[in-house]
C-alpha cells in the first residue's frame, strides 16, 4: 500500500478514503478497451493473412497489394486500432505500478504521444505506398 | 514504483522454536508470523510443535492452544469461532481464509505457516490495522438513501427482488478478499477494493434504494472501481463463497447501460 504522507497524518480514516471523489470517469476507457480488442478480432486474423501474403509476393507485388484500396483501408484499420489498444493497455499499467503524480502523468502522456505519432506515421507510410508506390 | 521485495526492518527473521511436550503423539508444527512494535525490531517466525491431539481441529483451535498453554504473548484476533464474525482472518498456508473454520489438517506442507493478512500495518503478531479497510467500506454509504418520505410500514420489496441481494448481503467484512487483492496491494489507498465493492452493488441493486445515479457517480473512477482487472483472487478466497469479482463486472455493466 502506498504510504501515507506526513501531512495526511490528522486526516481521519473517511477523508483519506474518500479522497479526492470520484474523477466521474472511466466508462469511455472501459468501452475503448472492450471495443478495440473486439475489433482487433478479426482484424489480427487479417493481419495473419495479410502477413503471409505479403511475405510471398515480393517486393514490387507488396506494392501493389498495399495499393489494393481495401488493403490500404484495413491496413489503416489495423494499425489505428492496435494502438488505440496499446494506449489504452500501457496507461492501466501505468496507473498500477507507477507512483506519485509527476511521474505517473508523464509516462501516461508520454505513451498517448507516443501511440498518436506511431498512428499519424503508419497511416501516412501506408497511405503514400498506397497513392504513390514505395519511393 | 511497485514495491516487489520488502524493506529492511519488514524483513521476517527466524524466531523461537517451542518444542511439543513429552510424550505427544501427533506433532504438528506452527509457523507463526511474531512482530511487536512496541519492542522493535524485526518481525520473526516462531515455531510452536503442537500436539494437535490435545486441541480442537480448526486453526484457531491451535492457536488458542498455543497461547494457553505454550506462548500467552501471542497475539490476534478472534470471537465467534463458527465463521460469523470474521474476526479471525489471516493468511494461513498462503492463502487468506478464517482460521476458526479452517482445519488445520487442510493445510498441506510440513508446518502450518501463520501470517497477518497481506499488505496492511501490523498491530501486533496476527492483527493487521484494517482502519481504512473500514472506511472504504464507509465510504460506500452502506445504508438505504431515499428522499421519498419513509412509508408507515416498512418498505416494500418483492421476493424476486430481495433474492437479488442472495449472494451480497452475507459478507462478513473480514477482508480476506481484498487483501488478498494485488490491485490493492499496489493501490489500496485510491482502489476501493472488492470488499467496499461487493457492498457498493448491493446498494446499487436493491430496489428500495433511490440514489442509484448518485451512487454510480461516486463509483465512476479509474481508481476506486476500474483498478479491478479480474485477477479473481477475491472470489478464491472468500471465505463466505462469495464472488466480489461478478459484483465488480455488474457496477461496470450498469455504468455502460448508463451510457449506451
Amino acid at each position: 500500500m502506498a504510504k501515507s504522507p506526513s501531512s495526511a497524518r490528522f486526516r481521519t480514516p473517511l477523508s483519506r478514503a474518500r479522497g479526492l471523489g470520484a474523477s466521474k470517469h472511466g466508462v469511455s476507457h472501459f468501452l475503448t478497451e472492450r471495443l478495440s480488442s473486439l475489433a482487433l478480432i478479426p482484424l489480427g486474423l487479417w493481419g495473419v493473412f495479410a502477413g503471409l501474403r505479403l511475405a510471398g509476393l515480393g517486393f514490387e507485388g507488396a506494392t501493389e497489394w498495399v495499393a489494393i484500396p481495401l488493403n490500404t483501408v484495413l491496413l489503416c484499420l489495423l494499425l489505428v486500432t492496435a494502438l488505440i489498444h496499446l494506449q489504452a493497455a500501457i496507461q492501466v499499467v501505468i496507473e498500477d505500478y507507477v507512483e506519485g503524480f509527476v511521474a505517473k502523468s508523464a509516462l501516461v502522456i508520454g505513451n498517448l504521444f507516443l501511440c498518436v505519432l506511431g498512428g499519424a506515421v503508419g497511416v501516412v507510410s501506408i497511405l503514400k505506398v498506397a497513392f504513390t508506390g514505395a519511393f | 514504483m511497485v514495491q516487489l521485495t520488502l524493506p529492511k526492518n519488514s524483513t521476517v527473521k527466524n524466531g523461537k522454536h517451542w518444542p511439543a511436550p513429552a510424550g505427544a503423539k501427533n506433532v504438528r508444527s506452527f509457523k507463526i508470523y511474531r512482530y511487536d512494535p512496541e519492542a522493535g525490531g524485526n518481525p520473526r517466525w516462531d515455531t510452536y510443535d503442537v500436539d494437535v491431539d490435545a486441541c480442537g481441529p480448526m486453526v484457531l483451535d491451535a492457536l488458542l492452544y498455543i497461547k494457553n498453554t505454550i506462548d500467552p504473548t501471542l497475539a490476534f484476533r478472534r470471537s465467534c469461532r463458527e465463521g460469523v464474525c470474521g474476526s479471525c482472518a489471516m493468511n494461513i498456508g498462503g492463502r487468506n481464509t478464517l482460521a476458526c473454520t479452517h482445519g488445520h489438517a487442510e493445510t498441506p506442507g510440513k508446518a502450518v505457516q501463520i501470517s497477518p493478512l497481506p499488505n496492511q500495518p501490523v498491530v501486533k503478531d496476527l492483527i493487521p490495522d484494517l482502519t481504512l479497510f473500514y472506511a472504504q467500506y464507509a465510504s460506500i454509504e452502506p445504508w438505504l438513501h431515499t428522499t421519498t418520505p419513509e412509508p408507515q410500514t416498512e418498505w416494500k420489496q418483492s421476493p424476486e427482488d430481495r433474492s437479488k441481494l442472495d449472494g451480497l448481503y452475507e459478507c462478513i467484512l473480514c477482508a480476506c478478499c481484498s487483501t488478498s487483492c494485488p490491485s490493492y496491494w499496489w493501490n489500496g489507498d485510491k482502489y476501493l477494493g472488492p470488499a467496499a465493492l461487493l457492498h457498493a452493488y448491493r446498494w446499487l441493486i436493491d430496489s428500495r434504494d433511490e440514489a442509484t445515479g448518485e451512487r454510480l457517480d461516486d463509483l465512476e473512477d479509474p481508481f476506486k472501481l476500474y483498478r479491478c482487472h479480474t485477477i479473481m483472487n477475491c472470489a478464491q478466497v472468500c471465505p463466505k463463497g462469495l464472488n466480489p469479482a461478478k459484483a465488480i463486472a455488474e457496477i461496470k455493466k450498469m455504468l455502460v447501460e448508463r451510457v449506451v
